[in-house]
């Protein structure tokens, strides 16, 4: 791309490319933004209105709103936390030699294979199930009475789930950063007398943080739209315990066939969607600089 | 104190033995030079030293004290890497510091060993600086920084030069001599090449596949090399071997004459011979002479020396200065 002429050409080729995607896009969000302005409902038949400001009025004034802002800052600072700690324990487990290492290897990548409402699904019928789980299976073992994990913690239990996704991701981002730290760097750190917690905080952590933001940018923009997990597992409840920014624009729109609604609700998304991706790269830009 | 010594120390990897049964002693404030061709086990003698690998047997005593068994940390050791091994997210400063920090030093009495470091090292300038924003030359320096603020009980040195322009090379070895020099501190420096042997080892230590072939002052092995090996490899260029009647003329196997010991004449002289190519450096000129049945022969020249290919001459070694070998490869003395 050095020349003029090789940068104009570039340009050209790829822009087919681009306004597929810009169409892909724009068409979508700007029905979305004519939506949000009408009163259309599906159960109401006659003329589209015009409704104002009255959509977004009553989606953001909705008690649901602001307890599905909260559930989805739970939901994703908690797979966020969950995923960058248990990716860099596990990358620095599975950076050791050991015996089976490849296998080892692909077993851990597997659940990223899983689709999201199958693994939901096994969560819920299998494990966390308070008749017929093996949490259940267990706590009976114990003696103690099983923990009915989607009634009684909704959300925790659908952070659990996602968090289990979402792991391989992280780990495996880690664990080839981790691989491309120089051993002689921790061998000079050896030498100067770091003990290996030491060595942990001082060179491992340091050389990790751009893979760390990474993994940290990369999921938030895909736990924002959480919902399948929340489809299958508790529909958002009980109540809207575990109803996220997504489930309650579905909810508005498909459950209530309030489209105007939940295109208003929709957009409100995109808006705090972007504020997050704004501060997110900021970070990002920060971090990868140095 | 400095004083190291290998006591039939042995290395494995797997079932490869990298260093069998090898006895080294090194006195307190020795300059030592670890020479050898690649892959000979250079490396892995040093890290068995600063314990960054496990002896297979045998015993490292430092200071009279058996440290086999001591992690790096506790032997008191700096080591400087090939590739530096500087933290790249922290600056100059902490770099430096690092050792400090890690020991539990006060943050002012940190900062004034870093000072009088980087005073040393010509660094003041730089020590907000991150090491990606070095040159090589002042990364070499921040890892010598690094290792001199701890004040160890030796050095040392994994080809420390070897990542560094000819011209910084010489300078840097300037800088090491003379760092040994004001600190008087033990240094164990490998290196494969033989000028940086030569010039700053009090010591110098051979080795050839893991086995030490000589050891003594970079002269003695000049003048007196035990062995074909220790004889090929130092001296530059490499000293020429003759076998068949000229050695047998001698009562050897094999004799060997340094380039630099071999007299020219176009007139007369022992072995005659034609010039294949002629390599004039400026202060010496570097003759590739075919002399028959001897092979070829490299003798060292004056630069003015005008000869060219396919010149006929003849060399005649000097007297004294030929070097008899047996059929073993083992000097006679
Ligand atoms: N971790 C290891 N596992 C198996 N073999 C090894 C290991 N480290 C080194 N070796 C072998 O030990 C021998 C000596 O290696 P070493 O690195 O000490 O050589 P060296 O003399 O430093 O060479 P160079 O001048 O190229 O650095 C080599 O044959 C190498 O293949
Ligand atoms: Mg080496």
């Amino acid at each position: 791309m050095a020349t003029q002429h090789s940068r104009s050409a570039a340009r050209l080729m790829i822009s087919p490319a681009v306004l597929l995607l810009l169409g892909w896009m724009i068409v979508p969000l700007a029905m979305t933004v004519w939506f949000s302005f009408l009163n259309y409902n599906l159960l109401q038949p006659g003329p589209r209105t015009f409704a104002g400001f009255s959509n977004y009025y009553y989606f953001l004034t909705d008690p649901a709103f602001f307890t599905a802002i909260w559930n989805t800052l739970v939901l994703v600072l908690g797979v966020l936390a969950i995923t960058t700690v248990g990716g860099v324990l596990l990358a620095l487990l599975l950076d050791q030699p050991m015996w089976g290492q490849g296998i080892v290897r692909i077993l851990v990548i597997a659940p990223f294979f899983v689709m999201p409402t199958v693994s939901a699904l096994v969560w819920k019928n299998m494990f966390m199930n308070p008749v017929n789980g093996i949490f259940a299976w267990i706590a009976e073992a114990l003696g103690l009475q099983p923990f009915d994990f989607l009634s009684q913690a909704p959300l925790f239990s659908i952070i659990l789930i996602v968090a289990w996704q979402w792991l391989p991701f992280a780990t495996l981002i880690l664990l080839t950063a981790l691989q491309s730290l120089d051993s002689e760097q921790m061998e000079a750190a050896e030498m100067d007398g770091a003990s290996a917690l030491a060595r942990f905080v001082y060179i491992t952590i340091p050389h990790l943080t751009r893979s760390i933001t990474v993994v940290i940018l990369i999921q938030t923009i895909f736990l924002l739209g959480v919902f399948a997990e929340i489809l299958v597992t508790t529909n958002g409840g009980p109540g809207t315990a575990s109803t996220n920014l997504t489930y309650l624009v579905y909810g508005q729109s498909l459950l209530q066939y309030d489209v105007g609604g939940g295109s208003a609700g929709g957009i409100v998304a995109v808006i705090l969607a972007n504020i997050v991706a704004i501060f997110l790269m900021r970070m990002i830009g920060k971090n990868l600089e140095n | 104190m400095g004083k190291i010594s290998l006591k039939q120390v042995t290395k494995s990897f797997g079932d490869v033995t990298v260093i069998p049964a090898l006895d080294l002693d090194i006195e307190d404030g020795e300059f030592v030079v670890f020479v050898g061709p690649s892959g000979c086990g250079k490396s892995t003698l040093l890290r068995l030293i600063a314990g960054l690998e496990d002896v297979s047997s045998g015993a490292i005593e430092i200071d009279g004290v058996n440290a086999t068994e001591a992690p790096p940390s506790k032997r008191r050791l700096a080591m400087v890497f090939q590739s530096y091994a500087l933290y790249p997210h922290m600056t100059v400063r902490k770099n430096i510091a690092f050792p400090l920090k890690m020991a539990g030093i006060a943050p002012d009495e940190q900062e004034r060993k870093v000072q009088a470091a980087a005073k040393v090292l010509n660094l003041t300038n730089y020590l907000d600086r991150k090491p990606g924003q070095l040159s090589g030359g002042q990364r070499q320096r921040v890892a010598i920084g690094r290792a001199i603020v701890r004040e160890p009980a030796a050095f040392l040195f994994d080809e420390p030069l070897s990542n560094l322009d000819a011209a910084l090379r010489v300078n840097m070895r300037l800088e090491i001599t003379e760092l040994h020099h004001s600190l008087k501190t033990t240094m164990v420096y490998v290196t494969h090449d033989q000028v940086e042997a030569m010039t700053m080892a009090d010591k110098i230590v051979v080795l050839n596949a893991g086995r030490i072939e000589q050891v003594g002052s970079p002269l003695d092995l000049y003048r007196s090399p035990r062995n074909l090996f220790v004889a090929g490899f130092i001296g530059s260029p490499r000293m020429n071997f003759l076998t068949g009647p000229a050695a047998a003329a001698h009562d050897a196997t094999t004799i060997g004459v340094r380039p630099e010991h071999l007299t020219l004449s176009r007139s007369e002289g022992l072995w005659p011979g034609r010039v294949t190519v002629s390599e004039h450096l400026g202060s010496d000129t570097f003759l590739h002479v075919n002399a028959g049945d001897l092979g070829t022969l490299t003798v060292r020249a004056d630069g003015e020396v005008d000869a060219r290919h396919g010149d006929s001459i003849f060399l005649t070694p000097q007297t004294g200065k030929i070097h008899r070998f047996d059929a073993n490869g083992k000097a006679i003395a």
